[in-house]
């Protein structure tokens, strides 16, 4: 018997590219980039100018004017995703008994777009540093802690179990749905509103990651500036958004006969213990989550169909996580698909572990691997198959996502078809 | 002579990125390789900001991967050091 | 992995957690035994605010840590990559490890896990990086800002540290995730790992990071340190900021054993989290129905709760809920309340980790440390809040409470081992 088995019965996603979760879905297997020169601010002096921005109108999306107000973007984008989830899986949640929905989301670096135009105000962009609190706004706190986020999907929801935001920078997206999972496991809820969102594109995270030189330098070609495993990647791009689920242990669905995406069969976390933002080659304790995750999901290397990448097109990044994948693998590794779409909506950190999950669902139900985007050259040390360019038809009945992130957290989740679940 | 000398490159270490405790940077560091000080990538681009910032002198990103001693870092800005610095 | 190993020891068939190690850093006393003894004493950490001019703020009180020097207790390295909250639970982290004379060479490496909490980051260190950007322009903006404000720095930092490999993680739940990081560190406990360390730490003691909290109008504008924060008093104005936490080292019960550990400081007992409703929704908080699920997680009743640790938020409306939640489940004055944050302040993601740190070693000492200054305690709320004194009693069990800003409730239970 397995001691996860938790079902996906709603998905709602904002990416760049397309918002919700068809367009979503059309937009990654189009292999088309989502990526382009920053708009959000002027990036002129930034090394990186180049992002995977969404074209947002809260309005348009049931915001009132006081919830955008209110709530930072990475909130925006929560709540947005959580309606459109919540709406897709039928689940009459204002039925429920409220103590028994929680909430778990995933973030990294907070509401830093709201924050950081707030410390413009207080401090006269830097001048003052006793800042002056004449100029403080009523939502000025939950700025300056992440939790608001997750305040605001309970709010939204109504949802009054177990709360909270999982934050352990880039994999928080996949540990926020094995904190759910486990919550659902353990019987403290019986839905979790699980997911992850990030809005970091703001000019203090864009300055972060120029100064570890993390981000592409292809300034000159904005939708191919991240090219995972390809010989001439320059680094990463980043994106913003959020992926939202309803998570149900199975039994509940199955009962109440919702649609079924896919089950999380496996999830595990491990820490390399070397280095905040190094890697060692050889991917061991990736390689570690990947196998954790498959025992706990009873699955072998061979029953896996489709790898979702981490990929987030550093060289650094494409040489560990390829190790790791053959690792924990083996040969099968040569033989599985495996992708990354942050080569075309970018490296959303908190938010992008969730939107991969999205995006194996997704694959799972209609059968079809998405592509990496811009590869065109192959690193000649990276040798797996990456599905270059064009998405591929495929029959999908287990899919693995991994994500790597600083403090050296390496995660992966496993997830199955309903029908492979079941057998 | 260069005009940037050993001693002003380690206390430019040394407040850039702090000093190992099993480390002596009074002892013969000249030719010992960063990593074996115990510094590391993030610290290597840290004193790769403070050379910029501080002696306006600049250092193209993949330059940073040749800096691997305190001599070679000390060859490089001597080579570059604006006129009149 | 652990479905080999074999367990006498369990609840439900599910392994128990207990507390080996302590470590402390708080405005009232840097080092475990320095904070008890100045807790137990009564000694205050709240002052006026010293590390930047806070004259012209409707509130100027602190508990800040002053004299922590962390180039004394931490590798010069390790110093400039991180922010001050960083520095408290790196330091934090020695002295739980020592506390519980592991040798974490003995243990695999993934049955070692880290859960932190944090609320707000590395303030200090991001408003110094943001006015570096706004002043000077991006290439002012230090490689280690990618790496020190943010919430998850302190958990790898100390993954890095000490070489422990499994489990990682961080929770965020504002003044709740304390507890909330114990309830983490025991579902991995569970699920095999062998030894997590837990706790949390906050300092958002930068003047950005300081005005960021005037407007929720809950820190107090009473300015005098002996009569700011008075929770459950009839003059409570609002709570005064603090700084710091508490690490602690959570184990797998019978691998402790095994390696040696005779007298845990107690088992995490029980745990609940829930949310409370939107305000102006009409529904009721539910922080009785989050106490009441520790309990039944427990497996005890209301009457066999010694001693509570409590939110005391300072607030009249939070306190009311509280002293409510207290009533309904003990009856009026039925059980000892105190809140020993009156010497510290609240210290956000360190508060939870810090209590029941307090609770702890209350289990040890059977002593209940006292709250200080209040003077005029509500009668309607009908507590028997230990007061200025501490009380020498009999102790089994203690209830933490602690409660975050936006709705966050979690209550977590902790019992002398068997």
């Amino acid at each position: 018997m397995r001691t996860m088995d938790v079902a996906i019965t709603g998905i709602g996603v904002m990416a760049p590219g397309g918002l919700g979760c068809d367009a979503f879905w059309d937009r990654i297997v189009s292999g088309g980039a989502a990526t382009r020169r920053v708009s959000l601010f002027d990036p002129t002096g930034f090394r990186c100018q180049v992002a995977a921005e969404i074209d947002f109108d809260p309005a348009a999306h049931g915001l009132t004017p006081q919830d955008w107000r209110r709530m930072d973007r990475a909130a925006q984008f929560a709540v947005v995703a959580m309606d459109e989830a919540v709406a897709d899986s039928g689940l009459d949640l204002a039925g429920m008994d409220p103590g028994r929905v929680a909430v778990t989301v995933g973030n990294a670096v907070g509401c830093t777009t709201g924050l950081e135009e707030e410390y413009r105000v207080l401090s006269n962009d830097g001048r003052q540093w006793a800042v002056d609190h004449t100029f403080a706004v009523p939502q000025l706190y939950d700025y300056l802690v992440p939790s608001s986020i997750a305040t605001e999907v309970a709010w939204r929801s109504g949802a009054e179990g177990p709360t909270s935001v999982v934050s352990s920078g880039c994999t928080s997206g996949i540990d926020a749905l094995g904190y759910a999972a486990g919550l659902l496991a353990e019987g403290s809820a019986n839905v979790v509103l699980a997911g992850s969102a990030d809005a970091p594109i703001s000019p203090i995270t864009m300055a972060c990651f120029d100064a570890i030189k993390a981000t592409s330098t292809y300034n000159d070609d904005p939708s191919g500036a991240c090219r995972p495993f390809d010989r001439d990647r320059r680094g990463l791009v980043l994106g913003e958004g959020a992926a939202m689920f309803v998570l149900e242990n199975a039994d509940d669905a199955q009962r109440r006969g919702a649609h079924v995406y896919a089950h999380i069969l496996g999830y595990a976390t491990r820490a390399n213990g070397f280095h905040m933002t190094g890697l060692r080659a050889d991917g061991r304790e990736m390689a570690e989550a990947i196998t954790v995750a498959l025992n706990q999901a009873k699955l072998d290397p061979k029953d896996i169909d489709y790898v979702n990448a981490h990929g987030s097109g550093t060289k650094q990044n494409d040489r560990h996580e390829t190790a790791a994948v053959k690792t924990s693998l083996g040969s099968r590794a040569f033989e599985i698909p495996m992708s990354s779409i942050k080569s075309m909506i970018g490296h959303s950190l908190g938010a992008i572990g969730s939107i991969e999950v999205a995006a194996c669902a997704l694959a799972i139900e209609h059968d079809v691997v998405p592509p990496t985007a811009n590869l065109h050259e192959r690193d000649p040390e990276c040798d797996l198959d990456y599905v270059p360019l064009t998405a591929r038809e495929q029959k999908i009945s287990t899919a693995l996502s991994v994500g790597s992130g600083f403090g050296g957290f390496q995660s992966a989740i496993v997830m199955a078809a309903p029908d492979k679940a079941a057998a | 002579m260069s005009a940037f000398t050993l001693d002003e490159l380690k206390t430019m270490l040394q407040e850039a990125a702090g000093v190992d405790e099993s480390v002596d940077l009074n002892g013969a560091v000249l030719d010992t390789p960063f990593s074996g000080l115990g510094y590391d990538s993030l610290a290597m681009l840290e004193l790769a900001t403070r050379i910029q910032n501080q002696l306006g002198v600049p250092i193209p990103d993949d330059h940073i991967e040749f800096m691997t001693t305190p001599r070679a870092v000390l060859e490089y800005i001597d080579s570059h050091l604006p006129m009149g610095a | 992995m652990s479905e080999s190993r074999e367990r006498q020891s369990t609840d439900g068939g599910r392994a128990r957690a207990v507390f080996t190690g302590i470590g402390v850093v708080a405005p009232n006393g840097k080092g475990t035994e320095d904070w008890w003894a100045a807790t137990l004493a009564g000694k205050s950490g709240i002052d006026t605010v010293r590390s930047f001019d806070a004259r012209s703020y409707p509130s100027q009180l602190a508990g800040e840590i002053k004299g922590f020097d962390p180039g004394k207790r931490l590798s010069a390295r390790i110093v400039v990559e991180t922010s001050r909250m960083s520095h408290f639970a790196l330091a934090a982290t020695r002295m739980a490890l020592d506390d519980a004379t592991v040798d974490l060479s003995q243990i695999p490496e993934y049955e070692l896990g880290v859960i932190t909490a944090n609320a707000s980051g590395g303030a200090e260190f991001g408003q110094r990086e943001l006015q570096k950007l706004w002043r000077g322009g991006p290439k002012d903006v230090s490689p280690y800002m990618s790496i020190a404000w943010f919430y998850a720095a302190t958990t790898g930092q100390i993954s890095i540290g000490h070489g422990m490999r499994g489990p990682c993680g961080v929770m965020v739940s504002e003044q709740a995730g304390g507890l909330d990081a114990l309830g983490q560190a025991r579902r991995v406990v569970r699920d095999g790992t062998r030894l997590v360390v837990t706790g949390g730490s906050d300092s958002s003691l930068s003047p950005a990071g300081f005005v960021s909290q005037l407007p929720t109008a809950n820190l107090t504008t009473v300015n005098d340190p002996a009569r700011a924060y008075l929770p459950f008093d009839t003059d409570a104005s609002g709570f005064v900021p603090g700084e710091g936490g508490a690490i602690l080292v959570l184990e797998n019960a019978d691998t402790a054993r095994e390696r040696g550990v005779d007298r845990p400081y107690g088992e995490l007992a029980g745990y609940a989290a829930t949310f409370d409703p939107r305000p102006g929704s009409g529904r009721p908080p539910t922080l009785t129905r989050c106490a009441r699920a520790a309990l039944a997680d427990a497996r005890m009743r209301p009457e066999d709760i010694d001693v509570v640790f409590a939110d005391g938020h300072g607030t009249a409306e939070k306190d009311r809920q509280e002293s409510r939640t207290l009533a309904e489940l003990f009856g009026p004055r039925a059980v000892p309340v105190t809140v020993p944050k009156t010497t510290t302040g609240r210290l956000y993601a360190g508060a939870g980790a810090l209590d029941t740190a307090g609770a702890l070693l209350a289990l040890r000492d059977q002593v209940v440390p006292p709250t200080i200054h209040v003077k005029n305690p509500v009668a309607a709320y009908e507590l028997d809040l230990v007061i200025d004194q501490p009380r020498e009693t009999v102790l089994r069990t203690a209830m933490v409470i602690a409660r975050g800003h936006g709705g966050f409730n979690a209550v977590a239970i902790v019992r002398l081992a068997d």
